[in-house]
């Protein structure tokens, strides 16, 4: 095989170049140009211990806390060691039956019906970091009661955080849940 | 949904179909220069780089190679990959560059992710964040998601000159080609989109992962007292960068393109589904500029979008409508398995594109889609990936169909088949049925087999017709080296490491070889000039015939396998209701 040494050479150099150069020049540029996006858009608190990222939502199930998406990582909810959807499709009885018990905790918790579907549907990644506008409205008897607070100061400060759909058009409106919450943890 | 997000959905989706076409035009024609080498406008940097690595390879500028020495190189090459990565997924835990000591595969593992990064299919049946160091990310399985997809450009290429040249003994030189499509094309634009991806919030560090504490500590349901959150660190964007224009799809994490540190914000959405789709697309375009006709490669590139189109259609509709089984009590579009951010509309972009090309990196959880949602993508692989296909892969799959197609349509006017002013002969034909019906015969046959065994079936997740739904997936994935899964099915098991390996190189490598023949046989031909029996092949016509060919042989092919599985879903989910 007369090209056997040509493969092998090219190999190697294409490997070095595209294998080792490329990522640590982007690593690189990005920690000089983007550090705080490329470290993960991090969160500190005043003491400066980390909080979280911006990006990984938590899980909260405090009454005192706006509520995330439902997770289905493995361990416990909002694993990052374990990103994943539930997988269940659209006609398993496993999938519908936990559904409509997310909706009846929700109900009990004293939220009127219909609920918005993603508080009650598994996201993709398992650690989705939003909710919908609405799924953070219908929540506000619960965590004003919770924490003693006025329903209308809490529905200005879900407001603030709405964040729409980027350039108007593109994505979904949404809201960022640990953010919301630290937020609120914040106030008074 | 009320209807100004319909309204808004829409418009994204046509404004991103927009931009991508507005894109083709300018990259085939760089591409088309690169190969041609013609001088570029990145000439001045990178042609001293590219002559060092010739230089140092020991490569022949001016050396041409014949369709079988070029297939050679093309195997060995590959062969090469397939070794290194095999070995250094082995040898992981020994390796550099793994903060978080993780060990080496199983071989049964090792060999099945070996071969479906070389394959260009990024079928993963391990999850990145838990099993794999960042060396092998960087340095194992991204020089692959380059090399995989240069090896597809360049059997395009190679194939286009089979086309282009008269009484010609070669096709051109497979390392060259190589070289070209790295410097020139893979590597400039994973730079600039690896940097859009970070300031974005795509994360690209050497860090090990990082411990933080939770706002509200948890219980899990085992009474285990939950306080801090492990976040998973590394050099992920200039991964999707390559990831995504390579048609590659293999994830950094095990969610892939759904996890918000490689797909945050509906702008890196956006742009990693156009950079799914610029290449496939723009081939189309390099070709009739290298053929010297332009409109011979609208008329395929206009076949192709129609298609996408359609299907856009028909799953966002799907996916508009939901799943009537869990809509009593609850308000809004269906969002089991997909994100917030991305909505209905950046999701169904997404999952299209991802099927309609080789990439099968996904951003939302295809196993929970509706069932016809779920058969648009299935359906999409199933047709052989030419709408528009991998990199390189898709052009000449799309060219076996043209082929095809104008075969058929001689047979019925009564006239000598050609195409391109070559005669199209039985050589041709057996070469493009080869290319065409390889992945088919092989997800009949491994469905067939998995339903039968034990093996095959105790991997399945859902019950009922979606459990053969996940099975005809995987192999319809595999087969068409496309490696998005309904991800249900538990595919890291002996038998599925196994044959999914098998499906992938025999899928890849029988209708590339089949299509370097058909470049040399092609080749050695003469240049007939269209006479008054030609059939035109630039005009509607022949556009709406070609797309009815490729519909016909894949509804001919999987109707009886898509009829058990999604659509008795589908009619199922509706009756229950």
């Amino acid at each position: 095989m007369k090209y056997i040494t040509t493969a092998l050479k090219l190999f190697a150099i294409l490997m070095v170049l595209v294998g080792i150069i490329y990522p640590v020049a982007v690593t690189a540029l990005a920690q000089l140009f983007f550090p705080r996006e490329a470290g993960g858009s991090l969160l500190y608190d005043s003491g400066g211990n980390l909080t979280g990222s911006v990006l990984i939502g938590q899980p909260f199930s405090d009454p005192k806390y706006f509520w995330p998406r439902p997770s289905a990582t493995s361990g416990y909810q909002y694993n990052p060691l374990a990103s994943g959807g539930s997988n269940l499709g659209p006609t398993n009885k496993d999938l519908i039956d936990q559904i409509s018990n997310r909706t009846e905790l929700l109900k009990s918790s004293g939220i009127q019906a219909p609920v918005p579907s993603d508080l009650v549907e598994s996201s993709a990644s398992g650690l989705d970091p939003h909710i919908s506008m609405q799924s953070a409205l219908i929540q506000i008897p619960r965590v004003a009661k919770a924490r003693n607070l006025d329903e209308e100061t809490l529905r200005k400060l879900v407001l603030e955080h709405v964040e729409e759909r980027q350039f108007g058009f593109l994505g979904e409106q949404r809201i960022n849940v640990l953010k919301l919450n630290l937020a609120l943890d914040s106030m008074k | 949904m009320t209807n100004t997000e319909i309204i808004l959905d829409i418009g994204g989706m046509l404004l991103f179909l927009i931009v991508l076409t507005l894109l083709v035009k300018p990259l085939g024609t760089y591409m088309t220069n690169v190969f041609q080498s013609k001088r570029t406008f990145l000439s001045p940097i990178l042609m001293p780089l590219e002559n060092l690595v010739y230089k140092a390879a020991c490569i022949k500028q001016d050396e041409e190679m014949d369709w079988k020495d070029y297939a050679k190189a093309m195997l060995l090459f590959n062969c090469l990959g397939l070794i290194v990565l095999f070995l250094i997924l082995l040898l992981q835990g020994i390796l550099p560059l793994n903060p978080q000591g993780f060990p080496g595969f199983s071989l049964d593992l090792a060999f099945n992710t070996a071969v479906s990064f070389v394959t260009n299919t990024n079928w993963q049946a391990y999850s990145g964040e838990s099993a794999v160091s960042y060396l092998t990310q960087m340095s194992g399985l991204a020089v692959q998601n380059f090399l995989s997809a240069a090896t597809g450009m360049c059997i395009a290429v190679a194939l286009i000159r089979g086309f282009t040249r008269h009484t010609s003994q070669t096709i051109g030189n497979f390392w060259q080609d190589m070289t070209k499509s790295v410097l020139y094309i893979l590597l400039p634009i994973s730079i600039i989109a690896a940097l859009l991806l970070i300031s974005q919030g795509v994360i690209q560090n050497l860090d090990p992962y990082t411990n933080s504490s939770l706002l509200q500590p948890i219980q899990t349901s085992d009474g285990q007292s939950i306080k801090n959150q492990t976040l998973p660190m590394g050099p992920v964007a200039s991964q999707e960068a390559i990831k995504e224009f390579g048609t590659n799809g293999g994830g950094f994490f095990n969610v892939n393109s759904a996890h918000p540190f490689e797909n945050p914000t509906p702008l890196t959405n956006f742009l990693e589904i156009l950079l799914i789709l610029l290449i496939p697309f723009s081939l189309t375009y390099t070709f009739g500029r290298f053929t010297g006709n332009t409109r011979q490669g609208w008329a395929l590139f206009t076949t192709i979008m129609m298609l996408f189109i359609i299907f856009l259609g028909v799953m966002y509709l799907s996916e508009y409508n939901g799943n009537p089984l869990v809509q009593p009590g609850v308000n809004g579009s269906y969002m089991e398995g997909k994100e917030v951010r991305f909505g209905i509309g950046g999701s169904v972009l997404f999952a299209v594109s991802t099927t309609a090309t080789s990439s099968g990196a996904v951003n939302t959880m295809h196993d929970s889609l509706t069932p016809i949602g779920g058969m648009v993508a299935m359906l999409l692989i199933l047709l052989g990936e030419v709408i528009p296909g991998g990199v390189g892969s898709g052009l000449y799959t799309i060219l076996a169909f043209a082929i095809i197609a104008v075969f058929i349509a001689g047979l019925m006017i009564g006239r000598t088949p050609e195409y391109l002013g070559k005669k199209i002969e039985v050589f041709e034909m057996r070469m493009s049925v080869l290319i065409v019906l390889t992945s088919g015969i092989l997800v009949l046959l491994f469905v067939a087999v998995a339903l039968v065994t034990y093996s095959g079936i105790s991997s399945i997740l859902n019950p009922g017709p979606h459990g053969l739904s996940e099975i005809l997936y995987a192999f319809a994935s595999v087969s068409n080296n496309n490696g998005s899964a309904f991800a249900g099915l538990n595919a890291n098991t002996l038998f599925y490491n196994l044959l999914t390996a098998i499906a992938m190189l025999v899928g890849r490598f029988v209708p590339a070889i089949a299509a370097l023949a058909m470049a040399g046989s092609l080749a050695k031909k003469k240049y007939i000039p269209p006479g008054i029996g030609t059939l035109p092949t630039h005009q509607i016509t022949f556009v709406l015939w070609l797309a009815v060919v490729i519909l016909i042989v894949g509804a001919l092919t999987f109707f009886p396998a898509l009829s058990l599985g999604p659509i008795v879903e589908h009619m199922i989910m509706h009756a229950g209701h």
